[in-house]
């Protein structure tokens, strides 16, 4: 059975249409990258599959849980969390902290015995700020431990709201790109770390710019323009698929060789450019 | 913590006479009902600017069933903030969801409502001449004297200080400085965001329903003047000048704001312009609050001398 299922997903905004009767799934255990060039709706599809936009038409399941028209805490408890392609972090707190609110959802506790404080309370207090520590240490962050939030560079505050959404103990993770703004070794930490948390039982959907990467991790890329899905499948038919080139790169070079060469080529001029 | 607690017990050497005493508890009401608004702007970054309503209500709920009906003054107050709970609950609910300018011009609008409705309500409120108090009594013991309020509004002012801190220090608390910094990233974590400001809007009406109450009770008389928007802008400006997100600061807050008035009497015609002098230089030279950027100013210290005794060290 699927993880998630999308049926016939849309959204307007005015107009224009963001998401256009989308329909997926995605398994359990794999690693699901949603790429498409600049303005084809990953952000949008993110934001719905997190509740933070309501669609304007279609079906949402996650499991056995029709999540369509809920709140955005609502999917975070049945097991979905996200990190942001522009950053939510909580600059008001310490990174510890921020992991912390992260367990929200499993540390809640009810008025009174926070009003008063109680020993119960007091102890659960303790065990999480241990499991954030952890979970920090485990996405790389342990020189950040005793650091607030707002004193970290981008790299960290990104591996951050990876914690903090590790945190809420979740089925299916969407990273809305991940690898934006890091140098090319902290991206290839990310590898890494993707790569673990599907090691953890964790489902991970990829939205990302960054084809080495892409690449790299996925089992099943999506792939959106205009709202609409283009193509969609294992990875390695994705990369040779003449339309995806196409709207990647234009026709010229659809006609004449694979995506993987175009990409590869890209790759080199990208890492050409930075040097 | 505890040096509020020494504070609240050494203050009373330097009080020499009832007056002392009398500003003293004033200091105490005020800080109880910045406590609480702290907790919904410094902490959730909800502003109101109608606090002084739920400060009225709690005044005149007390006034009203405790004078006019005899009631207990105990069960007068508890109705009341019962009754002030529920309604923070029932309007919270709606407002909260707006943000920002839109928020402050509907608590705003909350608390010109109760106030219209306090000052046209004469037969029940006394209307603009106001309203007469009983003294607070439980049992046979009547509670009348300066220095007997001075000790009963200090322990209440820390037991007030006492649950902030707790609330401060939890998940709720978390979530309501989370919700602050980023409400779309506390929501994707699973906190009902709407929930949790709805709730610190109720506990914050309460604290200052609760300060009503006591405040009726003390100075034996209510006037529609604690219920106006100006208080209500007096309010927020304790804790913003005592430093936001800081416990402590709204108790400095509301120290300062409440005694610099009384001190500035020596300007005598120049009073306001001292006072609004004072407020205006302490925004620019201490934009985070007295207390926040004071602690920052001795953290700095303490690092730059450890600093140097490692040099010395070294």
């Amino acid at each position: 059975m699927s993880l998630l299922r999308v049926e016939g997903l849309s959204k307007k905004f005015g107009g224009l249409n963001a998401v256009e009767d989308l329909s997926f799934n995605i398994q359990p255990g794999a690693v699901y990258s949603i790429i498409g060039p600049n303005g084809a709706g990953k952000t949008t599809l993110l934001n719905l599959l997190t509740g933070v936009y309501q669609p304007s038409d279609g079906r949402i399941v996650f499991g056995e849980h029709d999540l369509t028209g809920r709140a955005p805490y609502e999917y975070a408890g049945h097991g979905i969390a996200r990190t942001f392609q522009n950053l939510q972090v909580f600059f008001n707190m310490s990174a510890l902290e921020n992991v912390m609110v992260g367990r929200h959802l499993h540390e809640r506790c009810g008025l009174g015995s926070t009003l008063l404080r109680s020993p119960r309370l007091a102890r659960a207090e303790r065990a999480c700020r241990e499991e954030a520590a952890e979970l920090m240490n485990y996405v790389g962050l342990h020189n950040y431990l005793s650091a607030a939030a707002d004193a970290m560079p981008y790299g960290a505050l990104k591996r951050l709201e990876i914690a903090r959404a590790l945190a809420t103990r979740p089925k299916l993770m969407l990273l809305d790109e991940p690898a934006a703004g890091l140098n090319p070794t902290e991206a290839l930490e990310l590898d890494d770390l993707i790569g673990r948390l599907t090691g953890r039982g964790v489902t991970v959907v990829l939205v990302e710019h960054n084809m080495r990467l892409v690449m790299g991790v996925s089992d099943h890329i999506l792939v959106l323009d205009y709202g609409r899905k283009l193509a969609e499948g294992p990875a390695a038919a994705v990369r040779n698929d003449p339309k995806v080139i196409e709207a990647y790169l234009g026709s010229a070079v659809a006609h004449d060789g694979s995506l993987g060469n175009a990409i590869a080529g890209a790759v080199a001029v990208a890492v050409e450019m930075r040097r | 913590m505890l040096a509020l607690a020494a504070a609240i017990a050494v203050l009373p050497l330097a009080l020499s006479n009832n007056y002392f005493y009398d500003i003293a508890v004033l200091v105490g009401l005020n800080a109880i009902v910045c406590v609480g608004l702290n907790l919904l702007i410094g902490f959730a970054g909800q502003i109101s600017l109608g606090h002084a309503g739920f400060f009225g209500l709690g005044a005149y709920g007390s006034a009203i069933l405790a004078s006019r009906y005899g009631w207990p003054p105990l069960a007068a107050m508890f109705t009341t903030t019962l009754a002030v709970a529920a309604l923070a609950y029932v309007v919270g609910r709606p407002i909260l969801r707006l943000k920002g300018h839109y928020l402050a011009m509907a608590t705003l609008g909350l608390g010109v409502i109760i106030y219209m409705v306090i000052t046209t309500e004469d037969k029940l409120t006394g209307g603009p001449d106001g309203i007469s108090v009983v003294p607070f009594r439980i049992g046979g013991f009547v509670l009348q004297d300066e220095r007997v309020w001075y000790w009963v509004v200090g322990a209440l002012l820390l037991l007030a200080v006492w649950l902030a801190l707790n609330l401060i220090e939890s998940p709720m608390g978390r979530a309501l400085r989370a919700l602050h910094s980023s409400e779309v990233g506390a929501e994707v974590v699973g906190i009902n965001a709407a929930d949790h400001k709805v709730m610190v809007f109720v506990i914050s009406a309460v604290f200052a329903s609760l300060a009503g109450s006591l405040a009726a009770h003390y100075s034996g008389f209510v006037t529609p003047g604690k219920v106006t928007f100006l208080h209500s802008i007096e309010l927020v400006t304790m804790v913003v000048f005592g430093g936001m997100a800081s416990t402590f600061g709204a108790v400095a807050g509301a120290a300062v704001l409440t005694t610099l008035p009384q001190l500035l009497t020596v300007f005598k015609d120049y009073e306001m312009m001292v006072f609004g002098a004072v407020m205006m230089g302490t925004m620019i030279f201490m934009p985070r609050g007295v207390v926040p950027s004071l602690e920052r100013l001795f953290q700095r210290r303490r690092q730059s001398a450890s600093a140097a005794s490692e040099r010395e060290d070294a």
